[in-house]
């Protein structure tokens, strides 16, 4: 091994080391630790000074105090559980928006699709929170969308959107629709569009022939989809903090205050280690889908 | 092939661009009102693009924001794209799943989380926060984006051009640099494109990175905005809109006109 070649891996891999393994080393430190009134606010601080023993009783005075207090304050599961839910409805959501979108994206001229794929990633480009902020205009309760709908007299008193979960539905499915829109699209795309006719020649109905052919063979992207949806959705936390209000709880925006706000940092390293282990699960799965798919496609 | 779209399939398109498009569209036509009643349309003026350039905590923050993201994105393609070649051309080395997995994990890692242990880490070492602890948060994220980016173009490229290469004398850094480096460029260039928007965007990361004498524009937005619309925030949004609108479309211009010429020479090449 040369010395070229040991500097090429040796520098991003001791920046990913010391800037992504290390931090993430210490919040699970801290999770362990308990909060202090002091500079570090938690108890005990590493002191290598100490030699052997110093480690020894560092290790000894770790406990899992915060993940028991976690399970015991009903406010933190809770947040859990309708991170969860929120995650979940919205990425169902999304992909009943984004199928029709992708679904008549493949279908159309080949001399738009370039065209067609641009208006869908630039949003992509455009500040995220700018994107989000859009919607308060809307649906705030004298926004433009109450407005129009007083003035058709569909309504007589303005709908209550803004601070509910439904306008975390609707950031949700917003911000993250090209990440569902692009990953389906790509698997209609590559579709033989001579499946859809022999099922047609032997007798089905065209939504049949949908249902049957095309449904089944856009699985891998639907679910490629879904959960480059649902995976960030989870620890979400602008849009539950603009569009959510005090009611909707998220533990991203837990997770924000235990440590801007309360200032407790072992909670709040607690928090994100907990969120961390929920996210796993998902993100295995993601990974077996990914493999399998790229398997088929050889 | 060319098919006529159904109704339904109008009716989608149709539908689902204007729901992409109209919020951000009635951001840029409200930005031109002229009430401070963001929801009441007063006439047309641009009073608020004058406010805006006189004032300074956004003057201050939007400098801010550039610096971070011009210097974050550079070294975050440096390393980005070192650590996608060690990945597709590395070979096997010790620790190599390892260091697959730290160039994935912050794709899919929650920011709250990545900012978090940030900050962390900032007080454990004793550095104070600052410029210089956004940029290294922001290169940290970004260059596993632009390691994906520039991996994915490592590995469909013609292996055998650098392998000829080394057969006739280069040493393997020449090779590098005349050969396959030409090659990823583009792909190196939109990972710097991808980057510094990714930096430009970030509100999370850079909050819990920054301290009190650093706000990026994002954390100034988020906290003029929690507080309600204002026609301000329409006018910065609108400006910034139209920035990355015109990046996205002049790049896409030229790596469409990038990719008919190659394909013109491949034809040119192949009558030969």
């Amino acid at each position: 091994m040369n010395l070229r070649r040991l500097t090429l891996i040796l520098v991003p891999y001791l920046w990913l080391m010391g800037f992504f393994l290390v931090p993430f080393l210490i919040v699970v430190k801290i999770a362990l630790s308990d909060t202090a009134i002091a500079i570090p606010p938690y108890w005990p601080v590493l002191d290598l000074s100490a030699g052997w023993t110093g480690i020894k009783e560092f290790f000894s005075e770790l406990d899992f105090e915060n993940f028991v207090f976690l399970t015991e304050d009903s406010l933190y599961w809770k947040s859990y559980l309708s991170s969860l839910q929120i995650a979940s409805i919205s990425t169902f959501l999304t992909l009943l928006v984004g199928y029709p979108i992708a679904y008549a994206m493949a279908q159309a001229p080949d001399e738009w699709r370039p065209t067609l794929m641009m208006l869908v990633i630039l949003p992509f480009w455009t500040s995220f929170l700018i994107r989000v902020y859009s919607w308060v205009g809307i649906i705030a309760n004298e926004g433009l969308l109450n407005q129009f709908l007083l003035w058709t007299g569909l309504i007589s008193e303005p709908l209550q959107i803004m601070n509910t979960p439904t306008a975390v539905y609707i950031g949700i499915v917003y911000t993250y629709l090209p990440f569902m829109i692009l990953p389906i699209y790509a698997t209609l795309e590559k579709m033989d569009g001579s499946l859809i006719e022999a099922a047609v020649d032997l007798g089905c109905s065209r939504g049949k022939a949908f249902w049957l052919v095309t449904l089944p063979l856009s699985r891998p992207g639907m679910i490629a989809g879904c959960f480059l949806v649902f995976i960030p959705a989870l620890g979400e936390f602008v849009i539950p903090s603009l569009l959510g209000g005090s009611q909707t709880l998220m533990i991203g925006k837990v997770l924000w205050e235990e440590f801007f706000s309360n200032r407790d940092w072992p909670v709040a390293a607690a928090v994100a280690v907990v969120l961390l282990m929920i996210l796993v699960i998902p993100i295995m799965l993601f990974q077996r889908n990914q493999e399998r798919q790229e398997e088929a496609g050889r | 092939m060319n098919r006529r779209m159904s109704w339904f399939n109008v009716t989608s398109l149709t539908l689902g661009f204007a729901f992409l498009y109209l919020p951000m569209l009635i951001l840029i036509i409200y930005s031109f009102n002229s009430s401070k009643l963001v929801t009441v349309w007063a006439g047309f003026s641009t009073k608020w693009y004058g406010e805006l350039l006189h004032n300074q905590q956004f003057l201050d923050a939007a400098w801010v924001t550039l610096r971070v993201g011009v210097m974050s994105s550079t070294a975050a393609t440096v390393l980005g794209t070192m650590a996608a070649y060690v990945m597709v051309r590395g070979g096997r080395f010790f620790g190599r799943t390892l260091f697959s997995g730290m160039i994935y994990a912050p794709l899919v890692m929650p920011e709250v989380i990545t900012g978090l242990s940030l900050l962390l880490l900032f007080i454990a070492i004793g550095l104070d926060r600052g410029i210089f602890t956004i940029v290294l948060a922001h290169t940290t994220f970004s260059m596993c984006y632009v390691s994906v980016v520039v991996s994915s173009r490592l590995m469909t490229f013609d292996r055998s051009l650098e392998e000829a290469a080394l057969d006739l004398g280069c040493s393997p850094f020449d090779a590098f640099k005349s050969v396959t480096l030409p090659i990823i460029t583009p792909a190196v260039i939109s990972g710097w494109l991808l980057a510094f928007t990714l930096s430009l965007d970030d509100l999370v990361i850079a909050s819990f990175a920054s301290g009190p004498s650093s706000t990026t524009l994002p954390i100034k937005i988020f906290s003029a905005v929690r507080l309600g619309v204002s026609p301000e925030i329409n006018a910065l949004s609108t400006i910034m809109i139209g920035i990355v609108a015109t990046g996205v479309i002049t790049t896409s211009l030229i790596s469409k006109n990038a990719i008919r010429r190659q394909r013109q020479e491949e034809l040119e090449g192949t009558k030969q």
